[in-house]
């Protein structure tokens, strides 16, 4: 184990001591990898992943661009099942059953564990019908009991002052970032256990960007969260867990393999890595 | 440059012919249509239903040959739409690339089928063998507007499915894996997110293929009916517009006589509803089309 | 890597991913993509029944007596010659009229015309909207005008092909237009930036390179040029007529004529010839698209 001078390289990242808050050793898994690997085709896009995603937590993959981080977390709800040719090796469970078995539903996996993309893609429908659309599909009819639910999702998404007063707008009538809690309420609607956010807040300004840091804060204990992002500030300013990706020459020799190389509290990995590469790169000297 | 303004002039000159065309168009059936109507009264034209103008005594009314081409372009696209529909959203939604590449070529090739060849398998094996053998009502002959319908609905699929299809995929993939991955199936991400956002293209196709049902000729002619019929009956001979207008026109009508004028009379409504169809396809395109951003 | 998964007693998780909605909701699913094949099916199954209904009906009479013979109310000695030659006589001037004049307006409205004016916007709706006319209406038009009328050119190849010409205009228009389209503008920079003029950069870059996709268009048109039947019906193309055309300015018969004729013959055994004429009609076309796609294949540059 390869020890840090303190006094050689200051962190670039400061975690402050509220943020350092150690969650609870004993919060239960809800997400678990084992040699996760991806396959696009012949080409092996991510190689042994081993992470467990804890409840109530919120865990942020990072690392540079290309490394997998998109493709790991699009394991997480089987969205890779939609692109052709990609296949996936190892096991990936749901407090402790295989999401790829013979027996799990990719929509019923889907329902369990939500998604929030990168660029927000409300659906050219109304505020309304946009968060009814999750609960809508799975039964529910009365329009008393969507009302509530497309309300408390709203709040949820720290968006329903905003809209409240015209839930009959379309939805691409919002700005960028009211678009995008949009979509996180839309997500939450269905009551999922965990919320996949891949890179959410990329497309949007800062100040909406706080907001949905602030958001998230807000409703991680309800929902596990798990984001990818490319920026580092955002991942010790807001998650609990970090992962740290990053890429190495594939077996062909002429693309790059992404592995994951370090995993552990977030307050550990800006301040403490274990691995040379993740201290390299939260300190900015490379990636 | 003396070439490039040569070159420009000719150019424009064979651009402004497309427009001289349709100025001929109109004027020619506008002048034997005003006469007609300075000769048979437009009351008699549009509200009897007798319709036979070549004959002694001649009748002008028109509601006959009106209904049977209604009949026949409605059959069609009970026909096209659910069909062409299904086969837009297989190709669209459902299908793997390699499936995809064997099946577009040949509706390709259906859309490249003369209506000659679907008028004669109209005459030959539809009207005979499906509907005078299975339609319950009436007593069916070798012509029926039924049968030409049929037939009509399979020349128009392609369009409805090929224009259908380009909607379908100018629906962004993001919106796509929105509905996925809020557990949608794939049922589900056609009817609730696909159709709605594609459906001012989808209503443009079938506007437009019923423009075409309504103007085809040779199978109407071959197989719809010769006799005006005004019936409740699809399954009886009817003859449409434009079946009047072929059987017509191929006969020695001689020019100026009423009934030469009548051609262009049933010719103008003709023109005026395909017309009037087309500018209604092209409007709904314009002022619904989903605005993804 | 521990392992271990301590579950939360408070949960009430179900233990399962299999899908536990309502049954319909997979019967939906499951029914759903049943109509879509069916769809399919039914386009493509019909298909193959009027192909393969009419190769029956008519194979028996597909031999080079059929195209050796004039018409002719004796079923042995029925053949089509007069409508192949017609049919050649009325397409080549069709397309000897509609080709070079809907590239000539292709090229105008893609590289020459100025986007925002009122006349060439008028242009533009004006031939979406002949596209979209009933060939009928085209007949019409010749009847009134060409046939008779002002020209009086009577029912010759002449007027044919030149109303057949105006109906397959706008589908060269089209085609060649997306041609054109889809050639890069880098070209036509490049071209300019070497002191090129307009015309000349049409002419030795954009031209040449839209080579393909404007010969597919033109075959295309072409085709639909062959199989179009109702106008003829107007102009006086008959039906029945055992000479072969000489001249532009003579009567005429076309392949899809005859089979008309044939078919609505009241003699059973012409159906036969109809039938075979019209698969020497489809065999034509065939090979017409055969060429056309082989073209798109092995010209067509990906930019």
């Amino acid at each position: 184990m390869r020890t840090i001078e303190q006094s050689e390289q200051q962190p670039v990242v400061r975690v402050t001591p509220t943020m350092a808050e150690v969650p609870s050793e004993t919060s239960s898994s809800v997400l678990e990898t084992r040699d996760l690997a991806v396959y696009y085709g012949q080409f092996r896009a991510v190689r042994e992943v081993n992470l467990i995603i804890r409840q109530s937590e919120i865990t942020a993959f990072i690392g540079p661009s290309g490394c997998g981080k998109s493709t790991v977390l699009r394991c997480f709800n089987r969205m890779n099942d939609l692109i052709p040719g990609a296949r996936v090796e190892g096991t990936v469970t749901y407090r402790g059953i295989d999401m790829y078995g013979k027996d799990a539903d990719a929509s019923e996996v889907r329902r369990r564990v939500g998604m929030v993309f990168q660029k927000p893609n409300p659906f050219p429908k109304s505020i309304w019908e946009n968060v009814a659309y999750g609960p809508k599909s799975n039964g529910l009819r009365k329009k008393g009991e969507l009302n509530d639910i497309v309300e408390k999702a709203l709040r949820g998404a720290a968006l329903w002052d905003e809209v409240k007063d015209r839930l009959k707008a379309s939805g691409l009538s919002l700005s960028g970032g009211q678009q995008q809690r949009l979509c996180i309420a839309r997500a939450i609607a269905v009551e999922p256990e965990v919320v996949l956010m891949d890179e959410p807040c990329s497309s949007l300004d800062p100040i909406a960007t706080a907001r949905i840091e602030e958001l998230m804060q807000e409703i991680k204990q309800q929902y596990t969260i798990l984001i990818v992002t490319h920026n580092m500030q955002q991942a010790a300013r807001v998650s609990d867990r970090v992962a740290f990706f990053t890429t190495e020459v594939s077996q062909d020799g002429d693309r790059r393999t992404g592995i994951m190389v370090e995993f552990g509290r977030t307050a550990k990995i800006f301040s403490n890595p274990v691995d040379e590469r993740t201290e390299q790169y939260v300190t900015g000297r490379f990636g | 440059m003396f070439i490039e303004r040569i070159a420009r002039g000719v150019l424009g000159s064979a651009a402004a012919l497309s427009v001289i065309t349709t100025i001929l168009i109109v004027f020619s059936l506008l002048e034997p249509t005003v006469e007609f109507f300075g000769e048979v009264s437009p009351k008699e034209f549009f509200t009897t239903t007798k319709w036979a103008p070549l004959f002694r005594p001649a009748r002008f009314g028109v509601w006959p040959i009106v209904v049977g081409t209604l009949w026949v372009s409605l059959i069609a696209i009970l026909v096209a739409l659910p069909a062409g529909l299904g086969a837009a959203f297989y190709l669209s939604e459902y299908a793997r690339p390699g499936v995809r590449k064997v099946i577009k070529p040949i509706l390709e090739l259906l859309a490249g089928v003369p209506t000659i060849v679907f008028g004669f398998f109209a005459l030959t094996f539809i009207n005979p063998e499906l509907v005078k053998r299975f339609w319950p009502v009436g007593n069916v002959g070798a012509y029926s507007a039924l049968g030409a319908g049929l037939v009509t609905g399979l020349m128009i699929l392609p369009i409805v499915a090929s224009l259908s299809e380009d909607a379908m995929a100018a629906v962004p993939q993001s919106l796509r894996h929105g509905a996925f991955a809020l557990g949608s199936s794939r049922r589900e991400v056609c009817t609730k997110v696909v159709f709605p956002a594609a459906i001012s293209g989808i209503v443009a196709a079938t506007v437009l293929a019923v423009s075409r049902a309504v103007g085809e000729t040779m199978i109407a002619v071959l197989a719809s009916g010769q006799q005006a019929n005004l019936s409740k009956n699809p399954g009886l001979g009817m003859q449409t517009m434009t079946g009047f207008i072929g059987a017509a026109g191929s006969g020695d009508v001689a020019t100026g006589t009423i009934g030469y004028k009548t051609i262009f009379a049933v010719g103008s409504l003709l023109f005026a509803v395909t017309f009037a169809l087309n500018v209604l396809s092209i409007r709904i395109v314009r002022r619904f089309r989903q605005v993804y951003e | 890597m521990s392992s271990q998964t301590l579950i939360d007693p408070s949960d009430d998780v179900s233990m399962s991913l299999a899908s536990n909605l309502a049954p319909t909701r997979r019967l939906r699913d499951g029914l759903f993509r049943v109509l879509l094949f069916a769809s399919i099916g039914l386009a493509l199954g019909a298909l193959a029944v009027l192909l393969l209904r009419t190769w029956f009906d008519g194979k028996g009479a597909v031999n080079l007596k059929l195209l050796e013979n004039q018409p002719s109310e004796r079923p042995q000695r029925a053949g089509i010659q007069s409508g192949i030659w017609g049919s050649l006589w009325v397409t080549g001037f069709c397309s000897l009229l509609s080709l070079p004049l809907g590239v000539a307006t292709a090229v105008y409205l893609e590289e020459f015309a100025r986007k925002g004016r009122w006349y060439n916007h008028l242009i533009e709706v004006n031939i979406q909207n002949l596209a979209a006319v009933p060939s009928i209406v085209y007949g019409i038009l010749g009847l009134a005008f060409i046939a008779r009328g002002p020209l009086d050119w009577g029912p010759t190849v002449a007027t044919a092909g030149l109303i057949l010409a105006l109906v397959v205009l706008p589908t060269v228009i089209i085609a060649s237009r997306e041609a054109i389209r889809a050639v890069p503008g880098s070209l036509r920079a490049g071209s300019m930036a070497l002191g090129a003029t307009r015309w000349q950069t049409v002419r030795k870059q954009v031209l040449p390179a839209a080579a393909p996709g404007i010969a597919t268009g033109s075959i295309l048109a072409v085709s639909r040029a062959i199989g179009e039947t109702a106008p003829l019906l107007l102009l006086g193309g008959l039906t029945f007529l055992t000479k072969n055309p000489s001249g532009l300015d003579d009567r005429y018969t076309t392949v899809p004529l005859l089979a008309f004729n044939y078919a609505t013959s009241p003699r059973a055994e012409l159906r036969e010839v109809a039938a075979a004429a019209i698969i020497v009609l489809m065999l034509v076309l065939l090979c017409l698209n055969g060429a056309a796609i082989l073209i798109r294949n092995k010209f067509q540059r990906r930019w």
